[in-house]
């Protein structure tokens, strides 16, 4: 049995970066997400098994044919100005998502929203859609108040956004750009006696040394998505007063991975690109360059994943079998051993996860006849620009599966999202007519059982054809104070509300 | 009237500074591949084509060059430096947001420079063969030559770490209540790091600069006639050689100021400083245009303010200095 949770205390978390603004609806990535989901509620919640759980809405049903999503709010939630919250917020909060949310698939195939009664709303289908109750996630579907948002302007350049009112169990009460984010209780929160903590500080630490250091000192309490090096995070992990785990990153499942260019020759031959990818230890990435931390990715679904199979050719280091591929293809080695030389391309500002994978992969394709010249990229929108115009022959890069794979994973690999100048669309050009049927029916089977074999045969495909050769799970740390308690520890980690949260004893 | 016709002068030429930085600038900027569209993609995890094309229609990004240069500086000579593509905020209400950390930073180092250098300098200069001399030296090549960065995290892990003296980042206590008092100490508190680390790196030239200055003044003939007359040598030094070694060194603060904002980039970036260098930086990789030129207009402006306010100084020091003077 736990102790009873304690009231009180202050919470300084570490964002890494400045948010543009605080409202998840229009915005999605970590630095918004995780203050804008203590600001905001949503329908429902996840556990750490993928299972829905209430939150604005105490029961929810689905109708047989997926065709209706029928809500039940709660009826006691208000938001932070007193209004209540109404179904109406719901249907407009579905709007607002549906319109301006990077991510269309959540809510395209969302008809109309009815509001029967002001605690009822029936979200109609055109046609069935499994990933709707994720989508209905804190980060994903926040709550937002119709009569504050709904004046008519325009949702992504809302001025409220910069000082929003949601229903969630902290309050906005200061933000300064490159400085800080304060959040208070929310004494009015719908769940009676949360949260227990009174503040949150959001402080927006650049550097990661000195991220490292405000932890060591305890001027840091909880960071999540942790910037800091696997190195460092051996020396953090030894002091007393800090703890790290790598639970809550189960939906996000980041993977890192090596792309093809495969408008590009020679890597629109299969042979080349399953050679290459024979020729990295992926065993050596993990457990040397990541220090043991990070896990092998087998495919395009993360291994956390309810649909996620690891019965798909691993590519074990074999060097003879890469040699042999490259023979056959008919790249036969130089006077100097060459066969022919690539570029690398890799997002800056990661290093363990990008730049030494790019430097260790220049070694390894030099024992198969590969000249690998590393490209470096001055910052993120130089390397952005890069891929996303399809001026690259291989790079790495780091893609996240956001929980249903309709939502992160089909993406990258529907000849329909072939879209240059689009960044983490299908900038590999890859496209199979069997992937895309396969991917269309699994976006609408309710059934699980059924839509897993369809994941499961979209594994073994695309990993028998490497549009990616996939290296790793991105080894994402949160660190925290080892007197918290009650940690957002659900599949969706810190983007999750954190009024569980509390001190067991509170730093002086 | 000769004086406001030099001062008249030194503001036309002032005037085409910056209407050449704001052109070059605005120019230079283009050329940096990826645009705003691609920033606010990344941060999303994925954009759809039309979020983009909405992004760069509603910045005007959609429009061609020649417009955008134009529409740019019709509105920057009426005082609109445009809203930042990031924050969907005013550029010159962020630039005013973030500039008194800048300039508390920026004149205290320069301050603890010019003070401190100077001082160290004039004691090496009189005992040129001592052991403070030498270390003088030693010290500011070593501060002359080491990165600010570096210097900034290596006082950070002793004063911040090993040796918990300071905070560690940012500019006060977040959420400390407290009266003017009490909050002008705290940020007294977090100033003493990021200002120590900038100011070191300029004290090495203030110092070298005035060490040299003094010795060349202390064999003049002046000086040798101050002493003959029987004057105590720290009269001497402080009424006669001072003066004269000051005027070097006030000609490289003039010049420095701009080098001074260019080191606080990485100085607030390591300390956290909320000042205008780091929004500068990250500016820049995001993008985000209107601001990273509101700044670029914004140091112009001081720069310029500061060389002529260097004009004025020389004056005051060495009255031979007759402004627009032919030679």
């Amino acid at each position: 049995m736990h102790a009873a949770p304690k009231r009180g205390g202050t919470l300084i978390a570490v964002l890494g970066n400045s948010p543009r603004h605080l409202n998840p609806a229009v915005q999605s990535g970590v630095v918004t997400g995780v203050p804008g989901t203590q600001i905001f509620a949503s329908p429902l919640r996840y556990d750490a098994n993928w299972q829905p759980q209430p939150y604005l809405a105490k029961r929810w049903e689905v109708s047989p044919d997926g065709l209706a999503v029928t809500l039940h709010l709660v009826e006691e939630a208000t938001f932070h100005d007193g209004h209540p919250v109404t179904s109406e917020d719901v249907a407009f909060s579905v709007q607002v998502v549906k319109e301006n949310h990077p991510f269309q698939t959540m809510f395209a195939p969302v008809e109309r929203v009815e509001t029967p009664d002001a605690h009822t709303a029936i979200l109609r289908l055109a046609q069935p859609h499994p990933a709707i109750l994720l989508a209905m996630s804190p980060a994903l579907l926040p709550i937002l108040p119709k009569h504050v948002f709904g004046d008519g302007q325009d949702l992504k350049t809302h001025p409220r956004n910069l000082a929003p009112i949601g229903a969630g169990p902290f309050k906005f009460v200061e933000y300064k750009p490159g400085e800080y984010i304060i959040l208070e209780r929310n004494e009015h929160f719908f769940l009676k006696g949360k949260p227990y903590l009174d503040r949150i500080i959001f402080k927006i630490i650049l550097d990661k040394s000195t991220e490292a250091l405000a932890f060591e000192r305890g001027e840091a309490h909880y960071g999540a998505y942790s910037a800091i090096s696997l190195r460092v995070l051996d020396r953090l992990e030894k002091l007393p007063h800090l703890k790290t785990t790598t639970r809550g990153y189960e939906a996000i499942g980041p993977l890192n991975w090596l792309a093809f260019n495969l408008r590009r020759k020679p890597l629109d031959d299969l042979r080349v690109r399953k050679a290459i990818s024979y020729a990295i230890d992926r065993d050596f990435i993990t457990q040397r360059l990541h220090y043991g931390r990070s896990r092998r990715a087998t495919g395009p679904i993360a291994p956390d994943s309810p649909f996620y199979t690891d019965e798909v050719e691993p590519y074990d280091l074999d060097l003879a079998r890469a040699n042999r591929l490259l023979d056959a293809a008919g790249h036969v080695r130089g006077a100097d051993g060459t066969r022919f030389s690539l570029t690398i391309d890799y997002i800056p500002g990661f290093p363990e996860q990008q730049k030494n994978i790019a430097e260790y992969l220049k070694s390894q394709l030099k024992k198969i006849g590969i000249d690998l010249q590393v490209r470096a990229a001055p910052d993120f929108p130089t390397w952005a620009q890069r891929v996303a115009n399809w001026e690259f022959d291989l790079t790495l890069d780091i893609v996240f599966n956001w929980g249903d794979p309709v939502i992160g994973v089909h993406r990258t690999y529907l000849c329909s999202n072939v879209r240059k100048g689009v960044i983490w669309s299908n900038t590999q050009g890859y496209c199979n007519p069997k992937v895309d049927a396969l991917l269309a029916q699994a976006a609408v089977e309710l059934d699980v059982e059924k839509r897993r074999a369809l994941y499961h045969a979209f594994q073994r495909l695309v990993v028998d054809e490497l549009p990616v050769a996939w290296i790793n799970v991105v080894p994402f740390h949160t660190l925290y104070h080892a007197d918290l308690r009650g940690l957002p520890l659900s599949i969706w980690g810190a983007f999750s509300p954190f009024d569980e949260l509390y001190w067991e004893r509170p730093p002086q | 009237m000769a004086w406001l016709r030099f001062v008249l002068q030194r503001l036309l030429y002032g005037a085409g500074l910056l209407l050449a930085v704001l052109v070059l600038n605005f120019l230079l900027i283009q050329l940096a591949p990826g645009d705003p569209a691609d920033t606010i993609a990344g941060e999303m995890g994925g954009a759809t084509p039309q979020l983009l094309a909405q992004i760069r229609a509603a910045y005007g990004l959609d429009r061609s060059l020649p417009v955008q240069l134009l529409t740019y500086l019709g509105r920057a000579l009426r005082g609109d430096l445009g809203y930042s593509f990031f924050f969907n905020a005013p550029v010159t209400a962020l630039i005013w947001q973030r500039m008194p950390a800048t300039v508390l930073l920026v004149v205290t180092a320069l301050c603890l420079a010019v003070t401190l250098g100077t001082a160290l300098g004039v004691l090496a200069a009189c005992f040129p063969r001592g052991l403070l001399s030498h270390a003088v030296t030693v010290l500011s090549l070593v501060g002359y030559a080491a990165p600010a960065f570096w210097l900034g995290i290596m006082l950070l892990l002793l004063f911040a770490g090993a040796v918990p003296l300071f905070p560690v980042s940012g500019m006060r206590t977040i959420g400390q209540a407290g009266g003017l008092l009490a909050t002008a100490a705290d940020v007294a508190h977090h100033l003493v790091l990021p200002a120590v680390t900038l100011g070191i790196i300029f004290m090495a030239v203030y110092s070298r600069l005035a060490r040299a200055a003094m010795l060349e003044v202390l064999g003049a003939d002046y000086v040798r006639t101050a002493r003959a007359k029987g004057l105590p040598e720290c009269l001497v030094i402080a009424k006669h050689a001072l003066r004269n070694a000051l005027i070097p060194v006030v000609t490289v603060v003039g010049l420095q100021f701009s080098q001074l904002f260019a080191g606080a980039v990485l100085v607030e970036t390591v300390f956290n400083w909320p000042g205008l260098g780091r929004l500068a930086f990250e500016s820049i990789l995001r993008r985000d245009h209107p601001v990273l030129l509101g700044i670029l207009v914004f140091s112009t402006l001081l720069v310029i303010v500061a060389n002529l306010l260097t004009d004025v100084a020389y004056r005051g020091i060495d009255p031979r200095i007759r402004v627009g003077a032919k030679l």
